[in-house]
């Protein structure tokens, strides 16, 4: 295990250098120089050049590069062009939204996705266990902004018990606050999150039902309950992590859509500023973060799974394959 | 028990016993599907007003000559929502083709792939899953411009990433096979053993994901269009429909929710065509599930 963790690190500085590199060279390659968004229509090819001058998009690709690696390397993520502002300071601000809003989701999905999961796998020749399939079949049907559009119109318009919308201006120094702004938007993203999750805990629960293992624990005596015990939950889990690993990972950026929907200022909606601003190192700072943030949990699901899975522990990466 | 299995497998229908209500799932996919596709169809030869008709006056309410109202401009909602139908099945179409000509290429050349590039592949491809449709999407419209092609375009190479996962590991699994060792040792070149071999026999799972990935495109292109980055105006798409009523929910409700119903419907459509498909096609869930 100790070689494994050298191994899997060494993967993940690696991958971290080439996903930088991949980030950088993507933006290039849009058209449109950035220095147009800091002049004005009209400018004059002398204030135009002076402005590329001043954010250093007139140097070699090459130098940009190793300039940008530098400021990372001693944990500064650049200033943004527009703005003049620095960008470590505003992602930071903006994980406080995003960070608690993902991971309250990611918990409540789970705590839903699990029980019902397999509920509906192990009952799944009952009324209530087809019922609950269909639910989530549902579910992952409807737009996760349209689910915001109807919890807003009824629990903070009708209702008027939680707010429509906004973050305090003070953040998280006004905590009540900050938490009633989140009611809604972690509702919404554990709602659509857990539709499709209950599918998969439900289809890995399946699998292991069918298992000849748990069947010769039940013909040895275990009673159903110790059989899933010690043998249903490790199987069942290994796959069901990799996609919790996924799901997580793809809801920190993916919550652009909520965060729109509800006004928060989140990582997703500071992403959609600079990306219309052509702002690049807004843009890059903010994907490089989310990039360093889905390598960790990768990293974390693959551990997780290899203490629970011993037979995963020769591969680098991923699940049993 | 790979990844690829549990995203492949676990949107399966409730478990069916015997082919008549295997049949059930596919008959009631295809009607809902059907029903927007015909909406799509009459559009383009009828509508019950001209698009830019702005006669009905604003935010009517259900009746009246309109059907389901007016939106904040005073057009007809019904009119728009069947305009609307034509960009959401377009975007689908698009995307899921799009996704299979890349994915697919990708996954089959991928699966060739030993040792450390094998297992490099598949942890990008796992990186690169991981990065929200949506994203990608922005990236695509900020350097194009918002159009339903750039939405189309976005969504598919998001959606090649998975279709070429997916590949990779049908194909790996394929070509460890006997026959496979049989057709390469009576001298079948390799292009032909993919086409006549391998192809073939990933046929009825890629059917499947392709088909899954059909509703998540619609859901994607809408939240595109919600976020003013789709089709522009004066198209109608479901996204934008929702985005633009979202203001009057509550003195106009129908608009705020028509749109989304339909979406529901069409993405619920395609999905239990998917499960239909699994369980037709795929002998082996067939058996399992039974």
């Amino acid at each position: 295990m100790g070689r494994y963790l050298l191994r899997r690190l060494a993967f993940l500085a690696v991958s971290l250098v080439l996903a930088s590199v991949v980030l950088f060279v993507l933006l290039r390659l849009l058209p449109g120089d950035p220095a147009n968004a800091l002049t004005s229509v009209g400018a004059s090819p002398e204030q135009i050049a002076a402005a590329r001058h001043s954010i250093g998009s007139d140097r070699p690709l090459p130098e940009q590069f190793t300039h940008w690696l530098g400021q990372l390397a001693g944990g500064d993520l650049g200033t943004s062009f527009v703005s003049s502002l620095p960008v470590g300071p505003e992602v930071t601000a903006r994980l406080n939204v995003t960070v608690p809003l993902t991971l309250a989701a990611f918990v409540l999905a789970v705590l839903v996705a699990v029980p019902v999961g397999f509920v509906a796998a192990h009952k799944r020749h009952t009324w209530y266990g087809a019922l609950l399939s269909g639910i989530s079949q549902l579910g992952m049907a409807v737009p996760v902004f349209w689910l915001g559009m109807i919890l807003i119109a009824v629990f903070a318009l009708n209702a008027g018990w939680l707010p429509s919308g906004g973050f305090p201006q003070d953040g998280w120094a006004a905590p009540a606050d900050a938490v009633r702004s989140l009611v809604l938007p972690v509702v919404t993203i554990a709602l659509v999150m857990s539709a499709s999750l209950i599918r998969y805990v439900r289809s890995a629960t399946l699998d292991v039902l069918g298992s000849d293992h748990l069947r010769t624990a039940r013909a040895l005596g275990a009673s159903f309950p110790a059989a899933m015990w010690r043998h249903g939950l490790r199987n069942a889990s290994v796959p069901v992590i990799s996609v919790l690993g996924i799901e997580l990972a793809s809801t920190l950026l993916g919550a652009v859509v909520v965060e729109s929907v509800y006004a928060l200022p989140g990582l997703g909606s500071l992403l959609a500023t600079g990306i219309a601003q052509h702002d690049y190192p807004v843009i890059q700072g903010v994907l490089f973060v989310s990039t360093l943030a889905v390598l960790l949990i990768g990293f974390a699901a693959d551990l997780v799974q290899r203490i629970i899975d011993p037979r995963l522990r020769g591969r680098l990466s991923g699940g049993a394959r | 028990m790979t990844t690829t299995d549990v995203l492949d497998k676990a949107p399966a229908a409730a478990p069916v016993r015997g082919g008549r209500r295997r049949s059930a799932t596919l008959l009631a996919g295809c009607t809902l599907t059907g029903l927007i596709a015909l909406l799509a169809l009459v559009s383009l030869v009828w509508l019950p007003y001209a698009t830019d008709d702005t006669s009905g006056g604003r935010l009517a309410g259900p009746g009246g000559g309109h059907l389901l109202g007016t939106d904040k401009l005073g057009r007809d909602l019904f009119t728009q929502l069947m305009t609307g139908s034509r960009i959401a099945l377009a975007a689908g179409l698009g995307s899921v083709l799009t996704a299979a000509l890349i994915g697919v290429t990708l996954g089959v050349l991928a699966a060739f792939a030993q040792g450390w590039l094998d297992d490099t592949l598949a942890a990008f491809l796992d990186i690169l899953i991981a990065f929200p449709t949506l994203l990608l999407a922005m990236l695509v419209v900020a350097a194009r411009s918002a159009t339903l092609g750039s939405a189309v375009l976005a969504i598919g190479l998001a959606q090649s990433a998975v279709v070429a996962r997916l590949v990779r590991i049908l194909v790996k699994r394929v070509l460890a096979q006997d026959y496979i060792t049989a057709a390469r040792t009576s001298g079948t070149s390799w292009p032909r053993t993919v086409a006549g071999h391998v192809l073939p026999n990933i046929w009825p799972t890629l059917v499947v994901n392709l088909a899954l990935q059909f509703g998540l495109a619609v859901l994607a292109e809408a939240g595109l269009s919600y976020l003013g980055l789709g089709a522009p105006p004066p198209n109608a798409s479901w996204g934008r429909m929702l985005q633009e009523a979202q203001a009057t929910f509550t003195t106009a409700p129908a608009g705020a929710l028509a749109p989304g119903v339909l979406l529901v419907l069409l993405v619920v459509g395609v999905n239990l065509i998917a499960d239909g498909l699994r369980d037709t096609l795929d002998p082996a869930t067939r058996q399992r599930r039974s």
